[in-house]
């Protein structure tokens, strides 16, 4: 179907269309995992705080 | 006597629903089922746009331009089945109380919402080259765009309100109100005289287009449904630790121990 990869990307005239469509769809789907990762990440590191300082109370208080 | 009836008999369940909707249990089997999900939406996807870029043929009337079909469709698909989604569980949780349910419905609210925009995004995009304008005020592009607006709503709500329990029943409530929206989306197109085509899969009818292009929208589909269970889930287990923080069986799990 297609004879080049030139002729591919020009999509027959369409590219701008094409390409923004599929492109904006390819970043949402890439960064909306990325965003919830960080965002565990950052609970996760909120807990481990939380258990030291309650160790550290603990130790300090004997 | 009664009693031991009652729990002989939930023993006997093969699985015992309400304890997985408890979300001590539904955390690690979660998180064991992301990477299936992703495996899944990986596999559809590079089929899909194989499908949807090498095997498709050229359309008479659009040229390579229609190739936006099999994004647009598949994003405008995923934006109505997951506020459905979305309601269902949020009114669940407003029925039996459970906390998950509401976890549920917030996971999902996000992903749906960006589906609404792409639906809208990519129809901009397509309709610019076909129409020759990005935006018209049509019932269809109307009513999704109100779908969008719908799920920013349900999102900043439930953010709005302190305690948990109450914005899970305002929330339920909104979303569960908006769902006369999703058939006036589906149905816009045959109800108004519209600009926007009708619909181009039918149940009833066989459909209007080449097979190859059916099968490139419904790979398309299966790929978007996969990743949007997979961010959900793990949106789900982001909101579950932030939620059940100072649970005890939190505590005790490997990733948060010291």
């Amino acid at each position: 179907m297609w004879n080049s990869s030139a002729e591919f990307f020009a999509m027959g005239g369409y590219a701008l269309y094409v390409w923004s469509s599929f492109g904006a769809c390819a970043l949402i789907l890439l960064l909306e995992p990325l965003s919830i990762r960080a965002r565990f990440k950052s609970i996760v590191r909120r807990l481990k705080q939380e258990q030291l300082a309650e160790q550290f109370d603990k130790e300090s208080g004997q | 006597m009664s009693q031991i009836n009652n729990s002989s008999f939930s023993n006997s369940r093969l699985i015992n629903w309400f304890k997985l909707s408890s979300p001590s249990t539904f955390y690690p089997l979660a998180g064991k089922l992301i990477p299936l999900f992703w495996v899944l939406a990986v596999v559809f996807g590079a089929a899909g746009l194989w499908v949807s870029f090498f095997v498709a043929p050229v359309d008479a009337v659009q040229g390579q331009g229609y190739r936006i079909i099999f994004i647009h469709v598949p994003t405008s698909w995923m934006s109505m089945f997951i506020y459905l989604m979305m309601a269902a569980w949020a009114g669940l949780g407003l029925i039996f109380n459970t906390r998950l349910s509401a976890m549920m419905a917030q996971a999902l609210a996000p992903v749906g919402a960006w589906m609404a925009f792409l639906s809208l995004w990519t129809g901009a995009f397509w309709g610019k080259p076909m129409w020759g304008a990005w935006w018209v005020w049509d019932a269809r592009l109307t009513s999704e765009l109100i779908l969008l607006f719908l799920y920013l709503g349900f999102i900043s709500l439930q953010a709005s309100i302190d305690n948990p329990k109450r914005a899970d029943k305002a929330g339920a409530i909104l979303a569960l109100v908006g769902v006369v929206n999703v058939p006036i989306i589906y149905f816009s197109v045959k109800w108004w005289n519209t600009l926007h085509q009708g619909a181009s899969v039918s149940l009833t009818k066989a459909p209007a287009m080449a097979q190859t292009m059916l099968w490139g929208m419904l790979l398309m589909t299966l790929c978007l449904w996969m990743y949007s269970i997979a961010v959900a889930l793990m949106r789900v287990r982001a909101i579950i630790l932030e939620r059940e923080s100072h649970a005890d069986w939190v505590r005790q799990l490997s990733e948060v121990k010291n």
